[in-house]
């Protein structure tokens, strides 16, 4: 018997290699797996920052996942899309759990994302040689935008559309062409039935495909380069006898198993809110959303979801609307420009000089606030507040070449191999 | 080791509870209201709350989205209970609960189309509707004769003032540097007590929460079956990792 079954997963073992081998003469299977996974070295020193960027692909597939499940009985109709939501909410078998898991995905992608390019601000994983990894992710943060953006639409409540009929007017704002502009993103004069059904185009299609197109290039292009680290030190520099970094360990199965870790505890918090507080108190799913689109009655107060609230208090900063847009969507941009703007050559906050510490701290509290501002009504105090927040957001930026340059910033000897 | 080992496991424990305490702060309420304390796994006064709904609310509102045969079944109805006991307008237990009024109808004699009720709970709140209901009085300058502390002029009689009689608002002279007050006093009493009244309210409020998202029972009961599998799985996923780690130094 024992011989029989030995034998037996001997052929099996033997019959699953000559398939390998069959693929891998016509597919670089094995080759892949190698560069990407047991093959591919990083730093030993991850810390917790460093899981972000797995969880972003983690809440990536489970956008995509329950999308394909939302689609199969949401309506892209003005006249249905509302009621087809609360019929997902209500008759559909496991269709409140999809739907929450989505909408909730939503705001968990932001988080963790921003989270992300946190880390990459600490630890200078946009500086060279990663500057294209970063150019790549802030595309990615662009789509990301565009996607949450259109799909705030599709269930049709009063704060979707005065939400979405909002921002397209921002475009209005630009001389000349606005008006022009504003009308051919609409397809209409007005949010319709017509802007709907293209806003559900753009996110179930044109915007994930960008994604995901865009995320593989980011992987591709971070896997040529290496990860960073907590200590900014190029792990590639030091190599055993063998060829592989002797400060870094195979992705796969020391990283994985690490990075499980993570999503799990992920998943405990995120199902937190899935579970006990799917509408996070008004800021994951907004109240006046419960209630169907009217054009004809605006609701008491129009915020945009959370994780648009810092780019909206700058919008609201300036005294003119074009203004505003125009400080808006430089507020947006500028990200793009840091591994240009940023002089100093060490990497990692561990070994940065004081005056950088100092900025990206109050830029993390100028980002906080900011969020907080754009939710709250603009006026009075709260105008004032984000006009200085405003400033202090921009100067991080536009003094960075000035504060990182080696005249102010003395940084700490970089020790050669990591902790 | 041990020391970073600790400081990951204060964080993990932080993050948890920043998001557990977030989720326990999210909760619908504004101030100025009496919180409405009503409680959707009480089927009593969900059943009671079905009753008042049915008999005071949809004979103008609708409440579309919401199917009789799920409430019956949610509130443990036989199929002949519910029919003789929620469906008055006839038509079958998988319809959803619709109005007797047209809206041409609605508009012309209230001015505007009373609201669907299926999401109300969960657009303006439940402590909004407990103290709506409770903030009618009579009024002579409104149409219906009757005005709301809540919403000021709404275009809604007071369908309640059987059971809770008819009040009259009193402003009361303000004293030297206090603010002036309000009052009801009692016009003609109704069948039932302040007290008996609230619990009235109480009920439609619990039935309107329950109906705006059916399923929030089920919903917290599974999410408790989820996290303590994570949790669980937590401690494997966590001893794996120290498992391949061990030999990394």
């Amino acid at each position: 018997m024992a011989t029989r079954e030995s034998d037996m997963m001997d052929r099996l073992g033997r019959g699953l290699s000559s398939l390998g081998d069959w693929i891998d003469a016509r597919f670089p299977m094995t080759k892949l797996l190698k560069e990407h996974a047991t093959e591919y070295y990083a730093s030993k020193n991850f810390n917790v920052w460093y899981g972000f960027g797995v969880l972003a692909s983690v809440v990536l597939v489970l956008q995509i996942v329950t999308g394909i499940f939302l689609t199969m009985n949401y309506k892209p109709a003005a006249a249905d899309a509302f009621a087809s939501v609360e019929y997902i909410m209500r008759d559909v078998e496991w269709g409140w759990l999809i739907r929450y898991l989505h909408s909730t995905g939503a705001s968990a992608f932001f988080v963790v994302v921003y989270l992300h390019m946190f880390r990459a601000l600490m630890y200078g994983s946009y500086k060279k040689p990663r500057e294209l990894v970063w150019l790549i992710g802030m595309a990615i943060y662009l789509c990301m935008m565009a996607e949450g953006f259109f799909g705030y639409l599709l269930p049709w409540g009063n704060m979707s559309y005065w939400g979405a009929q909002v921002i397209v007017s921002l475009f209005g704002a630009l001389p000349v062409i606005g008006e022009g502009l504003a009308e051919w993103i609409r397809g209409d004069f007005y949010i319709s039935d017509i802007t709907l059904n293209r806003f559900f185009a753009f996110h179930v299609i044109a915007v994930p495909i960008m994604l995901l197109l865009l995320v593989t290039v980011h992987i591709m292009a971070l896997h040529e380069v290496g990860s960073n680290n907590p200590d900014g030190i190029e792990i590639k520099e030091h190599k055993d006898a063998s060829g592989k970094p002797i400060d870094g360990v195979a992705f796969h199965p020391y990283h994985t198993s690490k990075d499980l870790v993570i999503i799990v505890v992920f998943l405990i918090a995120f199902s937190a809110v899935v579970f006990f507080a799917p509408e996070m108190g008004g800021y994951f799913l907004e109240y006046a959303n419960f209630e169907p689109a009217n054009p004809l009655q605006t609701p008491e107060h129009i915020a945009p979801v959370w994780y648009f609230t810092p780019f909206y208090a700058i919008l609201r900063a300036f005294p003119s609307k074009l203004g505003g847009v125009v400080l808006m969507g430089l507020a947006v941009m500028l990200p793009i420009f840091l591994p240009w703007l940023d002089r100093c050559k060490v990497k990692s906050i561990r070994y940065r000089g004081w005056s950088y510490r100092i900025a990206l701290w109050t830029f993390a509290v100028t980002f906080l606030v900011l969020g907080y501002l754009g939710l709250m009504p603009a006026t009075g105090g709260y105008v004032t507040a984000a006009r200085i927040f405003t400033i202090l957001y921009m100067a991080f930026f536009i003094l960075m070449p000035i504060y990182t340059s080696p005249a102010i910033e003395k940084t700490k000897p970089v020790p050669t191999r990591v902790r | 080791m041990m020391t970073s080992r600790l400081a990951k496991l204060k964080l993990a424990l932080a993050f948890l509870g920043l998001s557990l305490g977030m989720t326990a702060a999210a909760q619908h309420g504004a101030e100025g209201l009496d919180p409405a304390h009503n409680d959707v796994g009480d089927v009593a006064s969900l059943q009671r709350g079905a009753m008042y709904v049915v008999n005071y609310c949809l004979g103008c509102h609708s409440a579309e989205y919401v199917r009789y045969n799920r409430v019956g079944a949610d509130l443990g109805l036989t199929e002949d209970q519910l029919v003789e006991n929620l469906m008055f307008a006839g038509g079958r237990p998988f319809d959803t609960m619709h109005n007797a009024m047209l809206e041409a109808d609605a508009v012309r004699w209230f001015g505007v189309a009373p609201p669907d009720l299926s999401l109300i709970a969960r657009s303006r709140g439940t402590d909004y509707i407990y103290n709506f209901l409770r903030g009618f009085y009579a009024d002579e300058s409104t149409p219906s004769g009757a005005n709301n502390v809540v919403l000021a002029n709404t275009a809604m009689p007071h369908v309640l003032w059987e059971l809770q009689g008819v009040r009259r608002l009193v402003h009361e002279e303000a004293e030297e540097g206090l603010e002036s007050a309000e009052h009801f006093e009692v016009v003609r009493p109704g069948t039932l007590s302040e007290a008996e009244f609230d619990d009235v309210a109480r009920d439609i409020v619990n039935f309107l929460d329950y109906i705006g998202e059916p399923m929030q029972l089920e919903r917290r009961a599974l999410g408790l079956k989820v996290i303590a599998f994570l949790l669980l799985f937590l401690v494997i996923s966590y001893m794996l990792k120290r498992e391949i780690w061990k030999d990394v130094h």
